[in-house]
């Protein structure tokens, strides 16, 4: 049974939720992913792990409303269980030899680098952090990033929380003003990781990017999530989830992230109603 | 003693009707009553030097377990099947028979042969049917880990389990069975069945763990704190692709994913959460089992479909029977033809498959001969979608965290006929060791490793 211990709602549209997974826990490292299922008819959900406790044998999760399956998740209570929860997978991030790292996170994606930070630091790492969001309504783990990061910059697209502008804006003020990093780490959606790349290349900084690709079985079956990197196939299950963004064919990505965006309509209207229902209640 | 029967002909196989059946997802054949059952098993000769039974992988006793049908004694031709295989359901529907048991039946040599695979399924979905209990072995007190619930740790996991040993199963995916449950579709093998077997081995004491991903949630060397041996049937992985232009537009799938999210999560059904592809026109490359499965799932989903091969219809790799019900369903192909190229419109979207004709040069390595591209043959399929069924790779994840495990250039893991690998106690078999095989190759690996396993935890008692 993999119950819901703790379920918090981050923002109108985040939900964070601890769930009790031995196994997955005792290996879980930054930067991997798990597999969850929500009821026995649901999709397999790739998620984050954004923080784990080996002795209590549990792994956080954050995950945005999106679609029919993250909302039969986000329906689920505090005391109920997820059908299944498969995990870690993929590789762990790479802070070996790490002493000053950029790390760049946009919208839901801050999940993903919020655990980078924390493993950066233990290791005594110098941190800038560098998260952007559309809005203040959206804003997730901003004081989490704040007590974790040596610096923090936080942006928002229209100005209603921090600075104006998109992470790329104090990257590259920051770069420009000649400080150097170890390593730039960027997760967040596509054309945000896309442009981080674009602003680091000059710099000639290591940059790296967490994939996001559609996955089934996560475990190197299906061949769902290849991702070209560099001219060559590779798959972000078992061969990322991180890559050089430098090299990452961010276009190709964009494209296929939408293979399934005509069929997943009505889905969603479907789980919609539930949902509704369910938070109605809750509230 | 009945009579013998001097039918040249094999009992038909009574099949749902085509242009019905391509609409559903159901069993498209339906099996053996008893009457036929016993008919056709009386056109066994018996023979003493048992020809069939060396041409099976696993060795099931066929005349032995005939004879018992003759008689009309189907719990004892359970029984016999079941000294040999632990999943006689599968085996009788997915076997290719053909180029084995049956292929060396003597009354093939005029007329058909034997049918063998029928009778095998008979036998076992009447056993079923009659709630036959499965016994519980005595246990020795050992321990085995065996990781994928695939056909060879399935029939490994039996067979120890019959030994006395006390086996946990470590499947990654949610459900246990492996290809038989994510990569067979539902008309081929009703997954109702896979459920059944795996039950009869859960009867027999074994473990199942799903949701346990090797070389991720563990190790195999964590394993051995608490297991003596380990069997590794992680089976096939990657999906190959043919490397040529737009393999990775919208519309461009592995047979692998395909058929995952329709056997494994009913990406068909009106009630799943997962979507799959809607084509109209879909090009299914490949002429293997794989291909017929993925071509046949997309015309149950409503596409006009064409299987794509590079060789000719002799060579085709599919089981003869799954290539004539594609045939029968509707299924077009296209023999001594190659793809070059998948075009895609601007949004990169699949809008057809460049070919090449091919013709039939000298005999390759695998006695096969191979197919040389006809200069200036370019011609354009139309097609919205493109599934690859060209083969996998093994899954590297095993390889990849397991220090001492030896794998070869292509990193199938290095084991022996008896499925030893290059460190002591960890066995391996199936398409993780083979590279993309069959069900039966992987049960008789299984099988066999069960045996090396028994033999090497004795040596150390």
């Amino acid at each position: 049974m993999y119950t819901i211990l703790k379920k918090e709602a981050l923002n109108e549209f985040t939900v964070r939720m601890t769930v009790s997974a031995p196994m997955a826990a005792h290996r879980a490292r930054a930067g991997q992913f798990v597999i969850l299922r929500a009821d026995a008819r649901g999709e397999r959900i790739p998620l984050t792990v954004a923080g784990y406790d080996r002795e209590a044998g549990t792994v956080d999760v954050i995950f945005q409303i999106v679609g029919g399956a993250t909302m039969s998740l986000a329906s689920k209570r505090e005391g109920e269980a997820v059908e299944d929860f498969a995990g870690p997978l993929g590789v762990p991030t790479r802070t070996d030899g790490l002493k000053k790292v950029a790390v760049i996170g946009g919208g839901v994606g801050c999940a993903i680098a919020l655990p980078v930070v924390r493993e950066l630091r233990a290791q005594g790492a110098d941190v800038l952090s560098v998260i952007g969001f559309r809005t203040k309504g959206l804003v997730i783990l901003e004081e989490e990033f704040r007590a974790l990061s040596d610096r923090c910059v936080l942006v928002t697209d229209d100005a209603s929380l921090g600075e104006k502008g998109n992470v790329c804006a104090p990257l590259s003020r920051i770069l420009a003003a000649g400080e150097q990093f170890d390593e730039v780490f960027a997760a967040g959606p596509l054309p945000m990781m896309k442009a981080v790349a674009e602003t680091t290349r000059p710099y000639a900084v290591k940059t790296v990017a967490s994939m996001n690709p559609i996955m089934i079985d996560g475990t190197g079956m299906c061949g769902c999530c290849r991702v070209t990197v560099g001219g060559e196939r590779k798959f972000a299950c078992v061969d990322g989830p991180e890559f050089d963004a430098h090299l990452i064919d961010f276009d190709e990505a964009m494209l296929r992230l939408r293979t399934y965006a005509p069929f997943e309509a009505r889905a969603r209207e479907r789980h919609c109603n539930l949902f509704r229902m369910r938070s109605e209640e809750e509230s | 003693m009945e009579s013998y029967n001097a039918d040249p002909k094999m009992s038909p196989m009574p099949v749902l009707d085509p242009a019905e059946r391509s609409k559903n997802f159901s069993e498209v054949a339906l099996g053996y009553d008893e009457e036929t059952a016993v008919a056709e098993a009386r056109r066994c000769l018996g023979c003493k030097a048992r020809p069939c039974v060396s041409g099976c992988p696993v060795g099931v006793p066929i005349p032995e377990f005939i004879a018992c049908v003759k008689a009309g004694e189907f719990g004892k031709a359970y029984a016999k099947l079941s000294e040999a295989t632990s999943l006689p359901a599968v085996c009788g529907r997915v076997c290719p028979q053909e180029k084995q048991c049956e292929a060396q039946c003597v009354r093939g040599r005029k007329g058909d042969p034997v049918g063998i695979g029928r009778l095998e399924r008979f036998v076992a979905d009447r056993h079923a049917e009659e709630n036959e209990k499965t016994e519980r072995p005595q246990t020795n007190g050992h321990r085995v880990a065996v990781v994928g619930s695939g056909p060879a740790g399935l029939s490994c996991a039996g067979d120890l389990a019959k030994m006395g040993y006390a086996v946990t199963v470590f499947e990654a995916l949610h459900a246990a069975g492996g290809v038989l449950v994510y990569g067979i579709p539902e008309f081929r093998l009703p997954k109702a069945i896979v459920r059944r077997e795996i039950d009869g081995l859960r009867t027999m004491g074994v473990e199942i763990v799903t949701n346990a991903v090797a070389g991720r949630s563990f190790t195999v060397e964590e394993l051995f704190g608490r297991y003596e041996a380990v069997f590794l049937g992680t089976g096939a992985g990657l999906p190959n692709f043919m490397d040529i232009p737009g393999e990775n537009a919208k519309g461009v799938f592995s047979a692998n994913e395909y058929l995952t999210r329709i056997n494994l999560m009913k990406a068909n059904e009106e009630d799943s959460e997962t979507p799959v592809f809607r084509a109209e026109r879909v090009a299914v490359v490949g002429g293997g089992n794989v291909a017929m499965d993925a071509a046949r799932c997309a015309r149950r989903l409503g596409a006009e479909v064409t299987v794509v091969y590079r060789r000719s219809e002799e060579e085709l790799p599919a089981r003869r029977e799954e290539a004539e019900h594609a045939r029968e369903e509707g299924v077009g192909f296209r023999y001594l033809t190659n793809p070059v190229e998948i075009l895609t419109d601007a949004e990169h979207n699949v809008t057809g498959l460049k070919c090449v004709k091919m013709r039939l040069g000298e005999a390759d390595g695998s006695g096969r001969r191979s197919p040389v591209a006809v200069e200036g043959s370019e011609f354009t399929l139309a097609a919205d979608c493109v599934i690859m069924a060209i083969g996998t790779s093994p899954n590297p994840l095993v390889a990849r965290t397991t220090e001492g495990l030896v794998t070869d250039g292509r990193g199938r893991i290095a084991a022996d006929g008896e499925g030893q690998t290059s460190l002591a106690g960890v066995f391996a078999g199936g398409d993780a060791v083979t590279g993309s095989a069959t069900v039966i190759l992987a049960m008789g690996a299984g099988k066999r490793a069960a045996r090396a396993i028994d033999n090497y935890i004795r040596s150390r008692a």
